[in-house]
């Protein structure tokens, strides 16, 4: 299926209804769907929960958008709800953050991949060995603190292995911002890749900062503030890759066109009906505030969204396991720092990230205590006894 | 919603390529780690240096007040008494709708069960008028004392939190009412345990008139934890049969 972006007119804006019973569909089985549609599902609220923050944000300095920004903006709230509500509430919220991790590292090695741009792509991968190890942390804290099998969740697609430590991704401010694209001249895809990527890591932080009280066990507070921060920074490397030059309607304009691309991969690739059915639903919705955005940007800019869109969509997001370009960046990479803007090997790293890390770590750190010489077993470490 | 067999795919069984990739890593990438830190360093920091959930609530009135004062001086310690009566009071007001989620669950899935075991509704909304009895049972009681029984105890916030995967279970309608029955058996277990003890520490406290009444109410807890307990199994039992018969 083609989609073209600059004519497609998609369902009209005063169509998007809903009902409350839509908005609380059946949730997904967590015992029988596809991890992958778990997957589908926690970065499209990501995607949708980032469209929101940047429309509220946008209204605050755009007068003349204010309505319709907060036109729009109703409808994707609603649509992130009813995404949202598709976790069922047998996902206790250390299930839900190893689904998180696999959203982390799946459509990162993934967008990796399709990045154009050697620069982007780097950072994608630098960031990915970072949540692959969070991936190991929280398992071993599911296995060691509630005795369950993160891989119940992951279904084998994901590995569970150590990455770059948690402990040494502590980094200065300064070594966390990175140079953003040229917008005059990147391809299209880069933007589109760094919206889904920022909006993934920031949904990360924020479900972290949130749920993380809610646990009555130490180790598990320490290891989510601990994580939390690590996400911080991702948030502050995604967000400065992005051209802080493009103007509110350009960035608007993208915005909605990554959410058309999104939800066009998702039902490229879904194995549930009934929820295929709902990313087929959003795209059209999504090809709607597209339209609606694009008339805006000629109003406002008067400039051809041709400038800015691909005419076509790029091929979908790989939803599949990428266990062989993950372990491949393992080998290669996993010495990396970073240094300023760049990427530097670890024994050329600066004393400032070594002296932010050395005090945060100062008191014991919470990722090495909750893996001290974990190894993930099918069935949690327990059963290696057994076996 | 009886048991099925179907797509699990949470077993490694599922993914026979996936987990012999899972399994085969090699040698330059490191399977486990260790650091400077373990668990129990953590651990022993925030268990040594811990703070209590908070306090028992001081009784409101210059009166009570002077009652709790000059039991406390007599050796008892009312603080005790009020701390359990604040959490039962606490679990049977949750008993109340508990039941009332049951039998919701009850009357939309009449077919659930195999046809030898109907849950007796009538039975059910004895059982939930029984628990707001006690509520209001255990309310009367802390007002007697001088205590506030709108308040929350630090007993009750324990207990409500243990209690609150149960309730998960009993409210997703997606779970079976033989899961439910299962949730509710240890509901009423925790329950029939702990009017136990209410009865024992209103005798100590020589409190002879509310012992008789914590009495009445757990032998009615009794009779409910009977039915929950054989319900629920005859519920397990009888699909296993059916199942063998499929």
């Amino acid at each position: 299926m083609t989609i073209t972006l600059l004519d497609a007119r998609g369902t009209p804006l005063e169509q998007q209804k809903f009902t409350w019973r839509e908005l609380t569909p059946k949730p997904l089985s967590k015992l029988d769907d596809d991890a992958f549609t778990r997957v589908r599902v926690i970065l499209m609220n990501g995607i949708e929960q980032q469209v929101n923050r940047f429309s509220h944000m946008c209204g605050q300095f755009n007068p003349a958008l204010r309505y319709a920004l907060a036109d729009i903006r109703r409808v994707e709230h609603h649509q992130q709800t009813m995404i949202n509500w598709l976790l069922g509430a047998d996902h206790s919220p250390l299930e839900t953050t190893i689904g998180y991790e696999q959203v982390a590292i799946e459509v990162t090695a993934a967008i990796a991949q399709q990045e154009p741009d050697e620069y982007l792509a780097q950072a994608y991968r630098f960031g990915l060995l970072e949540d692959f190890d969070h991936m190991y942390r929280y398992s071993a804290l599911m296995d060691r603190v509630e005795g369950k099998d993160a891989n119940n969740i992951l279904q084998c697609y994901t590995d569970i292995l150590p990455g770059r430590p948690t402990s040494v991704e502590h980094r200065a401010p300064e070594d966390d911002l990175r140079e953003p694209y040229d917008k005059h001249a990147t391809d299209p895809i880069s933007k589109l890749n760094a919206l889904t990527i920022f909006s993934g890591e920031y949904q990360t932080r924020d479900y972290y900062m949130n749920i993380g009280p809610t646990f009555s066990d130490p180790v598990a507070r320490a290891l989510y503030a601990e994580i939390a921060s690590i996400e911080e920074q991702h948030v502050t490397q995604y967000g400065s890759i992005i051209d802080p030059n493009e103007t509110w309607l350009e960035k608007w304009l993208l915005y909605e066109a990554n959410e058309v691309y999104n939800y066009y991969s998702c039902m490229e690739t879904e194995s549930n009906p009934r929820i295929k059915a709902i990313w087929e639903r959003f795209l059209d919705y999504e090809l709607g505030h597209l339209n609606k955005v694009m008339a805006l940007f000629k109003k406002y800019e008067r400039r051809d969204p041709a400038e800015i869109l691909p005419e076509r969509l790029p091929d979908p997001i790989a939803y599949q396991s990428q266990r062989e370009f993950v372990r491949k960046t393992l080998s290669e990479e996993i010495d990396l720092r970073a240094r300023g803007t760049e990427f530097v090997h670890k024994t050329e790293e600066g004393e400032a990230s070594k002296r932010y890390r050395e005090q945060l770590n100062s008191t014991g750190s919470p990722s090495d205590a909750v893996a001290m010489n974990y190894r993930w077993q099918p069935g949690t470490e327990l059963a290696k006894k057994i076996a | 919603m009886d048991q099925h067999l179907g797509m699990n795919r949470t077993g490694i069984d599922m993914s026979p390529i996936l987990i012999k990739k899972m399994m085969h890593v090699d040698e330059d990438i490191p399977t486990t780690t260790n650091g400077a830190t373990t668990k129990s360093t953590i651990e022993d920091f925030f268990l040594e240096n811990a703070e209590p959930l908070g306090s028992v609530p001081l009784p409101g009135t210059a009166k009570s007040m002077i009652k709790t004062v000059i039991k406390m001086a007599s050796g008892k310690h009312p603080e005790v008494f009020i701390n359990k009566l604040g959490e039962r009071l606490a679990y049977e007001r949750t008993g109340v709708r508990v039941y009332e989620q049951l039998i919701a669950k009850c009357l939309h899935s009449p077919n659930d069960l195999s046809p030898d075991v109907q849950l007796p509704i009538d039975k059910l909304e004895e059982f939930r008028r029984q628990e707001e009895e006690h509520f209001e049972l255990l309310a009367d009681c802390l007002k007697q004392i001088g205590a506030d029984p709108t308040a929350q105890t630090p007993d009750a916030d324990a207990s409500g939190v243990a209690a609150s995967g149960l309730m998960k279970v009993i409210s997703d309608p997606r779970t079976s009412i033989s899961q439910s029955l299962q949730a509710m058996l240890a509901i009423e277990m925790a329950d029939n345990a702990a009017w136990e003890l209410l009865m024992k520490l209103a005798e100590d406290m020589h409190m002879t008139d509310m012992a008789s009444r914590f009495q009445h109410a757990l032998e009615q807890e009794d009779v409910h934890l009977r039915h929950i307990r054989q319900w629920y199994e005859e519920s397990v039992r009888s699909q296993a049969k059916m199942a063998a018969m499929k």
